[in-house]
């Protein structure tokens, strides 16, 4: 199939993967796939409290059962220290706290927090011998809700820490007592007093979410190996093997060129693995066995002892003039960190507001700490809960004043050299291209439809996201044949490998079929930061855009030898080498260089500037049960801005997938609670994501905006597709009953009540309220 | 760990006498789509699985000389909708063996497991109930027979003693002008546990309901019965007001439990729509109407 994109030659092509028929055929390794000769298997012994101190552990009757080989507790651990540790996501990180995440010192702060860990012949054995150690816990008060962990009575999870410990952006904090807010962000530009003044409208809305999870299939998993001679081998899926090195290093206090992490295929993260839970412990446990260890985590284990999205508080108020044009915000945000420091909520501030050129806004967001599982990232960290309360409150003026919502969007829409919250300006970006293809679209053109015993409603939603960029390594090997190998320090989560290849492929001027794509390990490529923020077709491409072009300039210089020419008289056009009528093609090149050791490797390690923000906009037709409180999601389209689609099938894919997992958000993901913090619903039956049956076909509708700083205008599209489906449902939901639903998930017992709320008021006001179109 | 054993008995009779060796470590074993689930994760200490699938008396399914049927206890649900004769007559029980699990969950998860299991929400008691289905047990001290409405004690708990099992149920044959229906609420529209689930089953006389059942689950410590429900039906005509007096009957019975599943209003107020639900269906059924299964 041609290019969709006339500029490129394998730019935006559907090549068949090069991981494909591994996948399919399941000869793909995985990480639970892992086995050593000699293995052992791991468990680990989880406190059954959400808040409690650790009296004693005694471990006596486990170690005397026949096959354990070893247990440990946080006593195996190094003292920490007190510095803080590199790479966390959402900041800075004290490496005390990090540790004490791993496995309790003195307390145990969510249910599921590991508390000690064994070593056995097999899984059933290490199960069993987990019964047999004896924990003596002093329970604690729990505080569970953000609003009530902020009061000055609340229970302190952490009684050393106090607001801004860690860090703050913008402003001081005084340090008064211990408090459970970790940190506190604010953004602010202008002067939102005279902003409100200058409205004709003000509008306000407070909004909750509850905790969700990434609800990645393959569970976590860690292989590990202490060798004799003091190496340590881990082998597991992450979402970055140096990242795992790195926290293992800090961790046991080890020697990063002393170990080695072999990244293993990996069955979904969003976010969640690009931090550890079972390494280091796998590697304690092999160092006191001096056997190869093996842990996985149980799905009640995931959703217990890893780290689920924040749920939290919003709160927002808008000001507008009869024109519809926003004159000011003030938002403040409450995120879950859960039971450490490190929830997004800094991000939540950078982008919730970023689809509006805003002259006078401010937005604080407190870090909080609750007795729930400490909060990891999950595709664009912060995102949804900010754009969920925004983007509801910006569809509520729409209705009450009569706006059509993409009108609206599009009146107040944020372009190049509007200022980002940070203060950083935006370079060129696709919000108002990305809106008008919204308002073009089938969807958005077509009529409502209905059905039997139904409401139907229609809601629309937008999105900023910033997208990260990192360090990235890529190695081109020159091989006789003609063909390039890829070495890419990457770990392929969502196709990278092939999207990657293809840019080296451009490059070279060959087929994406001439370029074998390697995910090596930590030994064997320099360092490259985690997939994720959206990052690796942008910053890895890049880096395989690099390695390329000095592999070419290498065989250039080659040829120009063989030819007896300066390297300067050898042309390059896309796979051919020309010198005064001589014409050599890639294959034919490679031959000719075959064995010349210094023409056959291109190499690049980058940190690129420019990273380009995404815009999008979701469209959500929705059918709602007014007698059950049923939502079904029946019609959804999906608007992005991907700057150049390089490989169009995943980029559809990455919309795809945030959209399901948004509608899930939404509608039926949430962490139930009993009052002392215990998670009720710990297994895929009650933790409720969606399935193919509760979501629709999703239209998705590429637009291209090139991001102008990357060689081929890429842009991260992976997360910010998660973001508008929250608003855009909950807007659907209410332009089908007129029921505003302000906490998520909107499931049915909070629609139904909303609903049977609003009859009581209001008898017959079943009509949409305005419409939208 | 601990070993576990597997017996294959052919005979009811060898099935009583494991049993009332092994007391409660031994369980019977039919698809074991709960049973093993349940071990797995160490919320049953079973450690002698007695198979029922070896037993005739146990894997029977027929339509009798006299039109009523027998389900044998072990029965999958595949074969129970496949069975166009047996089918015809409980169109109730068909709606929840065809929303058990997926297709191949239903070629192994058998009714009277269901029964056996004895979970508030479990999707066939309420269709047995509404078609007067009769529990056929046999144990060390002889047979004895127990309507599938006093089967269940508590969640999780029945009738059957440690030396008993459920040979089969027997369901009498529907009186002329019958129909039935059964459907759940659940919050996603697969993979997922019934909040609420309502059968109803009507006779009717012209436009006149001469008898009704009603039964509702996940409301109660056990599946309800919930006999005024009927009752009050008898002699109305078949419609809304009608159905509205059953249903709120039904919502007054209803004494659920607030949970990760549902909460305590939410279930009460779907006890109210299942029921009308389950009675537009049934009413349907018994005029000659498609009425598809569903949630």
């Amino acid at each position: 199939m041609a290019g969709a994109n006339a500029t490129y030659k394998v730019i935006g092509t559907r090549p068949v993967r090069h991981d494909g028929v591994d996948k399919v055929t399941g000869r793909a390794i995985y990480g639970v796939d892992a086995h050593m000769p000699g293995m052992l298997w791991g468990a680990v012994l989880r406190s059954p409290h959400a808040h409690a101190r650790i009296l004693s552990i005694d471990a006596t009757r486990a170690e005397a059962l026949e096959g354990v080989h070893a247990v440990m507790t946080a006593a195996d651990l190094p003292d920490p220290g007190t510095g803080l540790a590199e790479g966390h996501e959402s900041g800075l990180q004290s490496m005390r706290y990090k540790s004490a995440g791993l496995m309790a010192r003195d307390k145990v702060l969510f249910e599921g927090h590991p508390v000690a860990a064994v070593a056995a012949t097999n899984k059933h054995l290490a199960e069993q011998a987990l019964e047999l150690i004896d924990v003596d816990y002093e329970r604690l008060p729990v505080v569970l809700d953000v609003r009530e962990a902020m009061q000055p009575d609340a229970p302190l999870l952490l009684d050393d820490l106090h607001t801004g410990d860690l860090f703050t952006i913008g402003g001081s904090d005084a340090t008064g007592g211990p408090s459970n807010i970790a940190s506190r962000t604010t953004y602010e530009e202008g002067d939102i007093g005279a902003g409100f003044a200058a409205a004709d409208r003000v509008f306000e809305g407070e909004y909750t979410l509850s905790m969700v999870h990434q609800g990645y299939i393959e569970p976590h998993n860690a292989l590990a190996h202490w060798s004799a001679d003091g190496h340590l081998r881990v082998e597991c899926s992450s979402q970055g093997q140096f990242g795992i090195r790195r926290e293992l290093a800090d961790h046991l206090q080890w020697p990063i060129s002393k170990i080695t992490v072999q990244p293993l295929e990996i069955g979904g993260g969003f976010g969640g693995k690009t931090t550890i839970y079972l390494e280091p412990l796998a590697a304690v446990l092999s160092r006191k066995s001096g056997r190869p260890v093996k842990l996985t985590m149980s799905r009640s284990e995931i959703l217990r002892g890893t780290g689920p999205a924040s749920g939290g508080y919003v709160q927002v108020k808008i000001g507008v003039t009869h024109e519809g044009q926003i004159t000011a915000v003030r938002a403040k945000v409450a995120l879950e960190a859960g039971a450490f420091p490190g929830s997004h909520v800094n991000i939540t501030c950078l982008c919730a507001l970023g689809c509006f050129k805003l002259d006078n806004f401010r937005i604080d967001g407190f870090d909080v700490l609750v007795n729930k599982p400490s909060s990891h990232a999950y595709r664009a960290p912060g995102g949804p809960q900010g754009g969920f309360a925004v983007d509801s409150l910006v569809d509520e003026i729409c209705s009450e004043m009569g706006f059509d919502p993409l009108a609206f969007r599009a009146l107040n829409a944020s372009e190049e050299g509007d200022l980002r919250a940070n203060g950083t300006r935006l370079n060129r970006v696709g919000n108002r291209e990305v809106i008008d293809a919204a308002r073009a679209s089938d969807h958005w053109r077509s009529p409502l439809g209905s059905a039997p015993g139904r409401k139907r409603g229609r809601g629309v939603a937008s999105a900023f996201w910033i997208n990260a960029t990192g360090m990235s390594t890529a190695v081109a090997q020159l091989n006789a044949d003609g063909t390039v190998t890829l070495h890419e320090g990457s770990v392929d989560i969502g196709g990278t490998r092939t999207s990657v290849a293809m840019q080296a492929a451009e490059t070279l001027g060959i087929p994406v079929e001439d370029v074998d794509p390697i995910v090596p390990d930590t030994d064997s490529i320099a360092h490259t930061h985690v997939t994720g923020g959206s990052r690796v077709t942008f910053a890895t491409g890049w880096a395989a855009i690099e390695a390329a072009r000095d592999l070419r300039q290498r065989m250039v210089n080659g040829l120009a030898d063989h030819w007896d020419v300066s390297s300067n008289s050898v042309v390059v056009e896309g796979g051919l080498f020309r010198q005064n009528g001589d014409t050599v093609s890639f294959k034919e090149a490679a031959r000719i260089l075959d064995g010349d050791e210094l023409r056959l490797v291109g190499s690049a390690t980058v940190l690129p500037q420019g990273v380009g923000n995404a815009f999008a906009v979701h469209i959500a037709d929705v059918d709602v049960d007014p007698e059950t409180g049923k939502v079904d999601v029946v019609r959804y389209t999906a608007v992005q801005d991907a700057g150049t689609a390089i490989y169009p099938p995943y980029v559809e894919g990455q919309m795809e997938g945030g959209v399901a997992q948004g509608i899930g958000w939404a509608l039926t993901e949430e962490y139930v609670f009993d009052d002392e913090g215990r998670m009720r619903n710990v297994s895929l039956l009650d933790y409720r994501m969606p399935t193919t049956l509760d979501v629709p076909m999703i239209e998705t509708i590429i637009v291209e905006v090139p991001n102008p700083e990357h060689p081929y205008g890429v842009r991260g599209v992976g997360e910010i597709p998660i973001v508008p489906p929250l608003a855009a449902i909950a807007n659907a939901i209410a332009d089908a009953t007129g029921v505003r639903i302000r906490h998520l998930p909107a499931s049915p017992p909070r629609v139904q009540a909303a609903i049977a709320a609003r009859q009581a008021v209001h008898p017959t006001a079943w009509r949409r309220r305005a419409p939208l179109a | 760990m601990h070993a576990i054993s597997y017996a294959a008995p052919t005979t009811v009779a060898d099935a009583v006498s494991i049993l009332a060796e092994h007391g409660a470590n031994a369980r019977m074993l039919a698809g074991g789509t709960d049973l093993i689930v349940q071990v797995r994760e160490k919320l049953r200490d079973t450690t002698v699985f007695v198979d029922a699938k070896h037993i005739p008396d146990l894997m029977q399914l027929s339509v009798n000389a006299d039109g009523s049927a027998t389900l044998g206890a072990a029965v999958p649900c595949h074969q129970i909708y496949g069975d166009d004769a047996f089918a015809g007559q409980y169109p109730a029980l068909v709606d929840a063996c065809q929303i058990i699990g997926s297709t191949g969950i239903q070629g192994r998860a058998s009714v009277g497991g269901n029964l056996c299991n004895s979970g508030p929400a479990g999707d066939t008691i309420p269709p047995l109930i509404v078609h007067g289905a009769v529990a056929n047990i046999a144990g060390a001290n002889g047979e004895r027979t127990v309507a599938v409405e006093d089967f269940c004690t508590g969640p999780s708990q029945n009738v059957l003693g440690a030396d008993e099992l459920l040979v089969s149920l027997t369901l009498p044959k529907p009186a002329a002008g019958s129909g039935s229906h059964y459907l759940r609420f659940i919050p996603r529209n697969e993979m997922d546990i019934a909040e609420v689930g309502a059968g109803a089953s009507v006779t009717l006389d012209g436009d006149t309901i001469s008898a009704a059942r009603v039964s509702i689950g996940a409301v109660a410590p056990t599946p309800l019965f919930v006999a005024e429900a009927g009752e009050a039906l008898i002699g109305q005509t078949a419609g809304e007001a009608a159905y509205e007096v059953a249903a709120n009957i039904a919502r007054e019975a209803a004494t659920p439990i607030n949970d990760m599943r549902g909460t305590i209003a939410h279930r009460k107020h779907l006890s109210f729509v299942l029921t009308q639900r389950a009675l537009r269906g049934a009413v349907a059924r018994a005029r000659g109407m498609e009425v598809g299964h569903g949630h």
